[in-house]
């Protein structure tokens, strides 16, 4: 029965009608759940969200309004300079993790650490650290030199710059784990044919690893952007926007617009991000569904 | 014994000059935590390395409740509990019904529904959330426990499905046809062939989906706000409400927030690489 059905699966549902066989059957029944959940949590509340949205005075009071500006730039900054750091120092540390040696075993267990633990506690933790008075980085600054720290979350620069470290540093770990499984997967005896002709360590790099991992290093990058557009906590939790809402990101500029009950602007300003989002999400589709 | 030779000296050398810069990155922030954990009020903020009088005092306050921010810890915690654990069973269900729909019963339109969940699962989790929070309020739940648990389902569901059918796509087919010429109902079949092979992915797939919930916060600090209603997480950062926070408290109760995920994680670690990663980012 499988075999017979196989050719239409390209092909939207078909109207019922009553040649459905008892397996057509049980397979609607088991997909229904799934579909009801999709219909009343995505399909109504982006429907809904559409129509908040829908006036263009939104638009005009977004285009007015400098923090939303502001977020926009950082929301660049985040992804454009973030994520291609983070993908690098990945795919840099990928090839140290898949060094043969029992400390770096021990290493990679203990490097999971800030991905398997949830990032409430720790941004906490690096939120005290910074802290200009009490914190340990400015009390160690001082022992050393003597001279006050920087008030590191009162500066729009540095506090951004700080919520980017915070997220490198939760997701490193998971980015590096997949560029390892890319690296293993590369068969070993081109670069023992390499070591042979006696080259160094950039051309193996240029030559075996580089063409074999770039499609898996371009996904990956691809999808962290996606994926950082909504992280909320990085920046939330760190800054919670501040000094002055000079350091939201699209994710965090929109639950401040809803906690100002500003629920159409809240959208607006999601809608805004769509023209870039969409295509990248079309991007990964395409790949993900050959 | 041989003695090692310059160069692999030097090889290590240049390995330990990576590796111990990424351990400390990696440990500061939590080994922080851990020592206000065990710092007593005045050692945490003197900005010690190692505090004079470690103690489990802060340990004793918190489970004993006695602070003013601490005084639904058993109840928070148990929400947690609650939620993680029917997000964890309702993913399973929802998308083990559908993957075994897609890709074993061959559904018509199958196909579809899963390039609209691979969709949802694209679309930032943040964005959705202030739509969501709005149709919580349309549908009369906020502030109940099932508005989280049916939002953290929504976006656990999609990822669940697509590597739970990707895992299904390598059962061979041969397994279903033998069983119908047994004389086995579809529902024998799912039972009794696909589930116990599917098994790892589901741990893989059931950990993933209790860790989400575990570990959400935007989600649970729009959609619940009484005291006796929130998760941990929505805890800690009230904590960050008041301007004299019991930091060394906060950092003990963030602690013990963090231990039962990072235990799962490592003690299903083995399920989880292979599982999800593979599934991640097929290349």
């Amino acid at each position: 029965m499988a075999i017979t059905l196989s050719g239409d699966q390209a092909i939207p549902a078909p109207p019922l009608t009553s040649r459905l066989t008892t397996a057509q059957v049980w397979g609607i029944v088991l997909l229904t759940p799934y579909l009801l959940v999709f219909l009343a949590f995505v399909v109504y509340p982006v429907c809904y969200g559409l129509w908040l949205a829908r006036a263009p005075s939104n638009y005009v009071a977004l285009w007015n309004d400098p923090i939303f500006g502001r977020a926009a730039v950082n929301t660049l900054i985040f992804l454009v300079i973030g994520i291609n750091i983070k993908m690098l120092i990945a795919l840099f540390l990928s090839g140290f993790f898949a060094q043969q040696r029992t400390w770096i075993k021990w290493l990679s267990v203990i490097f999971i650490l800030p991905w398997a633990v949830p990032s409430i506690p720790t941004i906490l933790s690096v939120r005290f650290m910074l802290n200009p008075e009490w914190g340990m980085i400015n009390h160690y600054i001082f022992a050393f030199t003597g001279d006050d720290g920087p008030n590191w979350l009162n500066d729009p620069t540095v506090a951004l710059t700080m919520a980017i470290g915070v997220h490198i540093w939760k997701s490193l770990p998971f980015w590096t784990m997949i560029l390892i499984t890319g690296r293993l997967a590369i068969a070993q005896d081109l670069f023992e044919a390499a070591e042979v002709d006696g080259a160094n360590w950039w051309q193996k790099f240029r030559f075996i690893t580089w063409p074999s991992m770039q499609t898996l290093y371009v996904t990956c990058t691809l999808l962290s952007m996606i994926w950082t557009l909504g992280d909320f906590n990085s920046v939330y939790l760190l800054t919670g926007g501040g000094p002055a809402d000079l350091t939201h990101v699209l994710s965090t500029l929109g639950i401040r617009y809803l906690r100002l009950d500003q629920l159409s602007l809240a959208m607006a300003s999601i809608v805004c991000a769509m023209p870039f989002v969409l295509p990248l999400v079309y991007f990964m589709m395409k790949r993900l569904s050959r | 014994m041989k003695l090692p030779s310059l160069r692999d000296v030097a090889t290590e050398a240049r390995l330990l000059l990576i590796g111990i810069p990424v351990f400390l990155w990696t440990m500061i922030p939590i080994y922080h935590m851990f020592l206000f954990a065990i710092s007593p009020k005045e050692d945490a903020f003197s900005g010690k390395l190692w505090p004079d009088h470690p103690t489990l005092h802060n340990f004793e306050i918190v489970f004993k409740q006695q602070h003013y921010f601490l005084r639904d810890f058993y109840v928070q915690f148990w929400n947690s509990t609650v939620i993680a654990a029917a997000v964890g069973a309702l993913t399973l269900f929802i998308a083990t019904a559908a993957a075994f729909s897609i890709s074993r019963l061959k559904v018509p339109g199958g196909r579809v529904v899963l390039n609209l969940a691979l969709f949802t699962y694209f679309i930032p989790a943040a964005f959705l959330a202030v739509p969501m929070y709005r149709t919580m309020g349309n549908y009369g739940l906020l502030n109940n426990r099932w508005a989280l648990i049916l939002a953290m389902v929504t976006i656990a569901s999609p990822y669940a499905i697509w590597v739970l059918k990707q895992a299904s796509d390598k059962l061979p087919v041969e397994l279903d046809e033998a069983a119908v010429m047994d004389g086995a109902t579809t529902l024998q079949i799912f039972r009794l062939v696909y589930l116990p092979l599917m098994m790892p992915s589901l741990v893989a797939i059931g950990t993933y989906a209790v860790l989400l919930a575990w570990n959400e916060y935007l989600y649970a600090f729009l959609l619940l706000s009484n005291d006796q209603d929130i998760t941990l997480p929505v805890a800690l950062g009230n904590f960050l409400a008041a301007d004299d926070s019991p930091w060394e408290l906060l950092m003990t109760t963030g602690f013990i927030y963090a231990l039962p995920p990072a235990a799962v994680y490592y003690a299903f670690r083995r399920y989880m690489v292979g599982g999800l990663t593979a599934g991640a980012v097929k290349s």
